[in-house]
């Protein structure tokens, strides 16, 4: 949609080059970093780098990537939205567990806890499932935010313990009257549970998630690019991390089967038309060495913006990255 | 029609909510990991005052609102309307008791006031933080009463009626906070 009219004009104050995060701050960010690197290399990860401008791109629903013209021709490349796919290639080629931190990059993503631009901390443990992977992430994140250890709980209990509801047994018309009776209004969202279930726990739930808490087993329909549960099908074997209500992370026990991971890339592109967007072409590389084999293994993606924030007790992500975007 | 993007929101842009003019107090941006993207929003409704949260999904757009805010200084009343003038223009506006609001409590003439106009009409008046008024009636305060004693009701030139110390006389000018209604010293002048 076209924007008849610019938002009012914020004047540009004669100190508009300086950086917004405190040289304190960009100092203790540094240590954090270093702090990072270390838990890693002490534990014979691999750090790697992999291309932040690539032929292929995510076909999430909800995610769109900046694109770019590099070649001079027609091609159109994409800045990555995480290092995902790259570091599964890496996986399927036996380099063992690997680690990562670089810049990611979405469209339209910019607020207190948003740059379009951010720095994603991203890691693969070979032999590992998403438990295993939580109890090494519980240990890197009391080392950066000297908390306590973190508490577990599943998808179906947080939902359970703060809005009394059971998210795999519900409609649209339940979690519409919740929402309501949460003083939250219906934004235009239809039928679709997921997107209500989003809804509500981003608006109701994540407020209460204040002590470090890891929730997992988010319902199927949620998976992503985790492994359907194999006790009970109706879950996935995918986690998000919160802390003082902000989420923080996201892993998967990962999927390596890629008949399921072809239908979901396609599932996911059927979603982005209904939403208006554009498909995004299949990434045959990831699912050549998909074919090829991915071991076993959980991985996860972690916001380094907000987790140096948090550790930082700083309101913003403003606060820690060099230049914003209104700055960049 | 003129409209904004949820990604141009922030605090302050005037919008139109449900046929009322507001303004924004608070802008979120919300994104579940794998979700949809929204928007949760503080937004003031310029009529009434009162503040509400509302979500909408990150990309739609809303109307903007015609609503500019002047420095205009009191003239006189009716009883029907009050009469704002703007010093540079000598341009007149009348409001009506409804955009008042308790700022009749605190008008003094040739004094600056702040009123916001929708569509080139006034729809609310904020008074400065503090105002001098003179006090037209009150107790006469008792011998040996000191700033730290009681207090007691003082009726002040526009009819309001705020607490004083007892050591206040009728027809002293005390300064006096706008925003809770409350005494805070004599004037200085």
């Amino acid at each position: 949609m076209v924007n008849m009219s610019p938002a009012p004009k914020t004047e540009l104050k004669i100190d508009h080059w300086q950086p917004t995060a405190s040289k304190v701050n960009l100092q203790a960010r540094a240590k954090i970093i270093q702090a990072i690197r270390q838990f890693f290399i002490e534990r014979n990860v691999l750090e790697v780098e992999t291309p932040a401008l690539a032929q292929h791109t995510v076909s999430d629903p909800y995610l769109d990537s900046i694109q770019c013209d590099a070649t001079g021709e027609e091609a159109t490349l994409y800045l990555q939205t995480s290092p995902e796919y790259h570091m599964k290639r890496l996986l399927c080629a036996d380099s063992g567990s690997i680690f990562q931190m670089c810049k990611s990059f979405r469209v339209d993503e910019q607020g207190r806890l948003h740059n379009p631009e951010f720095t994603m901390l991203e890691w693969y443990r070979v032999g590992f499932d998403h438990h295993q992977l939580m109890d090494e992430m519980d240990d890197l994140l009391q080392l950066v935010l000297q908390c306590n250890h973190a508490d577990r709980m599943t998808y179906q209990q947080v939902f359970q313990k703060f809005l009394n509801i059971d998210p795999l047994h519900t409609n649209s018309a339940e979690l519409k009257h919740c929402a309501e009776n949460n003083g939250v209004n219906d934004p235009g969202l239809g039928e679709v549970i997921d997107d209500w279930l989003m809804l509500l726990f981003s608006c109701c739930i994540e407020p209460h998630l204040q002590p470090l808490t890891f929730v997992y087993d988010y319902p199927a329909s949620q998976s992503a690019l985790a492994r359907v549960n194999e006790a009970d099908p109706r879950v996935s074997d995918r986690f998000e991390v919160y802390y003082q209500g902000i989420e923080l992370a996201n892993g998967f026990y990962e999927l390596a089967n890629v008949k399921e991971q072809r239908q979901r890339f396609i599932h996911n592109n059927k979603a982005r038309l209904a939403n208006g967007k554009q498909a995004v072409a299949l990434d045959e590389m990831l699912l050549s060495a998909l074919e090829h084999g991915l071991p076993k293994c959980a991985g996860v993606a972690l916001g380094i913006d907000r987790l140096v924030m948090l550790a930082l007790n700083c309101n913003s992500i403003n606060e820690v990255i060099a230049f914003n975007f209104s700055k960049a | 029609m003129a409209t904004y993007s949820t990604n141009q929101f922030k605090g302050g842009l005037k919008i139109i909510l449900d046929g009322n003019p507001s303004s924004i107090v608070e802008n979120e941006f919300v994104k579940p990991g794998k979700g949809q993207a929204f928007n949760r929003v503080k937004i003031r409704n310029l009529l009434n005052g009162r503040v509400i949260e509302k979500t909408f999904k990150s990309g739609e757009s809303v109307e903007a609102a015609d609503v500019i805010e002047s420095e205009l200084n009191y003239l006189y009343n009716d009883d029907e309307f009050w009469y704002f003038m703007d010093n540079s223009s000598y341009e007149q506006i009348a409001v009506g008791k409804a955009a008042l609001g308790d700022c009749e409590n605190w008008l003094k003439e040739n004094d600056p006031y702040t009123v916001t106009l929708w569509n080139d009409k006034a729809i609310a008046v904020e008074p400065p933080n503090f105002v001098n008024l003179k006090i037209t009636e009150t107790d006469p305060g008792l011998k040996g009463d000191t700033a730290q004693g009681g207090s007691k009701p003082a009726t002040l030139e526009t009819g309001a009626v705020v607490r004083v110390p007892l050591f206040i006389l009728e027809g002293e000018v005390i300064k006096v906070d706008t925003r809770n209604g409350e005494y805070v010293s004599r004037a200085k002048d």
